[in-house]
């Protein structure tokens, strides 16, 4: 226990003397993110700074063995850290699908080789990466993708067409599902494969979304050159690789990870914005529409709280993540279109200051996507169905 | 504190299953209804409840009790939702416990509370005066008498009112209808002379009861606590009342889905299970994460009357309304996923939709309750 104290004194000095005070203000919106990689602009030289000092201690991954550059913490000091960010409200020093997505999956089942030669690079933020998962003739049925990788022997060549890639114009390499063997069964001839975006033949194009951002891009693969030691795990092993980062995805899209409104509840924002009257807000039905989001809330909230206690008692999983990404990303989408009521005619407003540049209208459209994205909440319904339930 | 069951908390669920699914099974729930049972349940029933330690799990340890707590006894009240088992524990061992526990004198805990712990005496908890839930609307009138009081007027669907020993009632002592203050609590023999009892015969087939009071004298020792002061006492009761209906509620929702789970998988139309429609499957799935909702809050409840958190009304209000929306659903689904045999008496799963809406309906329904959250939120 002492030893934990330490940590949490060392922790506490450690961020006092490098956290930058500009990094320890939160801001409403997307700017405050870090995404790091070669060629990211950063938006001021506080921030770069703490992503390169917090990168050099690897507590951009906390919990990733210091072998690779991570930070090598155990689960009781990694919650020290956490708590001690929180305490001065510092900022993530980098957001990254490096270390949200294709980090753990190389951890788990990458090679010695690639672990050293990809892991350090986004620990310190240098390397962006993008997932090539999803296609124009393959969106939920996944499996079904067709870019191929053709095999030459010492490197395969990859040709198709890749869609949805998370900036993909901004990253610096991407891990892509290619269909190596295409005789076998539609899961069995899926490899996972790593390349540079610079490679030649690769090209991203952004896609326009409702919400006028371009978050998205389709990405192009013309003969590009992949090199056999690039691939993680087995060849044409990939789809249990997929399946695993899928649930991932899902965990973080679904779970807790709702979009941030600012520190007021749905229920504050709307007796401010309607106003009340003998203890009512007026409009009864938009009030009823508020309690009703605010009980689901609730019960959602305690119930991803309770999948964490009975996980932590070795009470086995009761909820699955099928049921969270489903049920969060819904009462996500239903909270905006409230929030949208509750601002009348201003939240139509999509461009000027006075709308922080339609910050409402544009994160609206944008949580549409969320029932699609990680697996749409209809798949979800028929993961559900089938795994759990035994429907078939 | 995590949500999760301690040991004893989920050996205790167990056991309740065991005996349940013995001795009041839904069939013990139709031999009532069809013999005409005044009670409603097994005479015998109760008896063994007692013996078990049932109805003295929420008495104080220094009244006779074993004080094992909220999260233990909500255990008992899910797996009667499961089993549809109508019994004294709801109105005796929580409702009557709770209300005098919270207002009674030192005289009146040692000698109700030892009785209810020892199965000496019933209780029934007599509030709304209409067909709405309206706690503060009360307007039964307790006026001064002497040293007592005589009471005058009337309350409405009085859960076990038709065979409770002692009715606890909501009377007012000043001001009017809409006002918390001036409203108090008696302890009233059901048999005392100017109490008109009328059973009524609910789709449960539970006993309720209308209940006239002309003139009914009692002295002071009847007031339970403070005269003016009742309403404290009488909110943390229906705090309670809602939080375990909740956790009723649960259990109906649970067996109702599992019971139409199975159904999906043995039912054959047009050549395969219905089970392997997709129009089936996502209302099966979704109804299944809605159970999943419910089972947190209602453990959340539980836990925090245990704490005597301060947002367990917030809470109870939280877990009845979203019970009793999730009640609705999976009652509805369950009559209509088993098709016609769902319409029929003779089959079970349409007993849980006849408990489900009384159980909604007693102290508040969604309605009620998602008004009273807004409310405590601030709007």
């Amino acid at each position: 226990m002492s030893d934990l104290n330490a940590f949490r004194q060392e922790t506490r000095d450690w961020l006092e003397e490098n956290c930058p005070p500009a990094m320890r203000v939160s801001t409403k919106g997307g700017d405050e993110m870090c995404w790091g990689g070669r060629n990211y602009k950063f938006a001021s030289a506080d921030q770069q700074q703490w992503m390169e000092r917090m990168g050099a201690k690897g507590w951009t991954a906390p919990d990733w063995p210091t072998e690779y550059g991570g930070g090598g913490l155990d689960k009781a000091e990694h919650k020290i850290l956490k708590e001690e960010m929180l305490r001065i409200n510092a900022r993530s020093p980098l957001d990254s699908f490096g270390i949200w997505m294709i980090g753990p999956a190389l951890l788990k089942f990458g090679s010695e080789a690639l672990k050293h030669q990809h892991l350090p690079p986004i620990i310190r933020g240098e390397i962006r990466w993008c997932q090539g998962y999803s296609e124009p003739g393959a969106g939920s049925d996944l499996a079904g993708l067709q870019s191929k990788g053709e095999d030459m022997g010492d490197h395969f060549v990859a040709n198709g067409q890749k869609v949805w890639t998370s900036y993909g114009d901004k990253a610096d390499w991407m891990f892509c599902l290619l269909r190596t063997d295409s005789e076998a069964k539609k899961q069995m001839g899926i490899s996972l494969v790593l390349f540079d975006m610079e490679t030649p033949g690769v090209t991203p194009k952004p896609i326009k979304l409702i919400s006028g951002s371009s978050p998205f891009c389709e990405t192009f693969l013309d003969d590009v050159r992949v090199e056999k030691d690039q691939v993680v795990g087995e060849v044409n092993q990939g789809w249990t690789i997929a399946k695993y980062l899928l649930t991932h995805e899902r965990e973080m899209i679904g779970g807790m990870g709702m979009i941030d409104i600012g520190s007021e509840t749905l229920g504050q924002i709307a007796a401010k914005a309607m106003g009340v009257e003998y203890g009512r807000m007026n409009n009864p039905l938009l009030r009823a529409e508020v309690a009703k989001w605010e009980i689901d809330g609730a019960c959602f909230a305690l119930t991803a709280e309770r999948v964490t206690d009975e996980v932590k008692s070795g009470h086995g999983v009761g909820a699955t993540s099928a049921m969270l990404k489903y049920y969060g990303t819904e009462l996500n989408k239903r909270r905006f279109e409230t929030l949208l009521k509750l601002n009348g005619t201003d939240a139509m407003v999509w461009e000027g200051e006075a709308s922080n540049e339609g910050w409402l209208p544009r994160t609206w459209l944008r949580t549409k996507g969320n029932s699609i994205e990680g697996g749409t909440s209809e798949v979800q319904l028929n993961v559900i169905a089938k795994n759990i339930l035994g429907l078939g | 504190m995590a949500l999760v069951l301690s040991e004893e908390q989920q050996m205790l669920k167990e056991s309740a299953q065991g005996f349940l699914a013995e001795f009041a099974p839904v069939a013990e729930l139709r031999k009532q209804r069809d013999a005409g049972s005044e009670t409603g349940y097994a005479e015998n029933l109760w008896g063994q409840m007692v013996e078990m330690g049932w109805a003295a799990i929420l008495v104080p340890e220094s009244y006779g009790g074993l004080e094992f707590g909220h999260v233990g006894m909500g255990q008992i009240i899910e797996q009667t939702g499961r089993t549809l088992t109508a019994s004294p524990l709801f109105a005796t061992a929580i409702l009557g416990v709770t209300a005098i526990n919270a207002a009674g004198s030192e005289e009146q805990k040692t000698e109700l509370l030892g009785a209810i712990a020892g199965g000496e005496i019933t209780t029934a908890l007599a509030v709304d005066e209409t067909a709405h839930h309206a706690p503060t609307q009360i307007s039964m009138a307790a006026t001064k008498q002497g040293t007592g009081y005589s009471l005058n007027g009337s309350k409405r669907f009085v859960a076990d009112g038709g065979t409770a020993d002692k009715l606890i009632v909501a009377a007012r002592t000043s001001g009017e209808a809409g006002d918390m203050k001036g409203i108090s609590l008696f302890v009233v023999d059901r048999t005392a002379a100017g109490v008109e009892v009328e059973r009524t015969a609910a789709t449960d087939g539970r006993n309720y009861a209308n209940i006239t009071f002309n003139n009914v004298e009692v002295a002071e020792a009847a007031l339970l606590g403070e005269e003016g002061q009742g309403y404290r006492a009488l909110n943390a009761t229906l705090d309670a009342g809602n939080v375990y209906l909740a956790a009723e509620l649960l259990g109906i929702s649970q067996e109702s889905f599992d019971r139409t789970l199975q159904y999906l998988k043995e039912r054959k139309q047009f050549g395969v299970l219905i089970g392997s429609f997709q129009g089936l499957q996502h209302r099966a799935a979704d109804w299944w994460s809605q159970v999943e909702l419910c089972k947190s809050v209602v453990l959340k409840a539980l836990q925090a009357m245990d704490a005597t958190d301060t947002k367990v009304p917030a809470l109870a209000s939280i877990a009845k309304a979203k019970l009793s929306e999730v009640a609705e659903l999976a009652t509805n689904e369950a009559i209509q996923m088993h098709a016609g045999i769902g319409m029929t008496d003779e089959y079970e799963i349409g007993f849980f939709i006849k408990r489900a809406r009384p159980a909604q309906a007693l102290f508040g329904d969604n309605s009620y309750h998602t008004d009273r959250f807004a409310l405590l939120s601030g709007y």
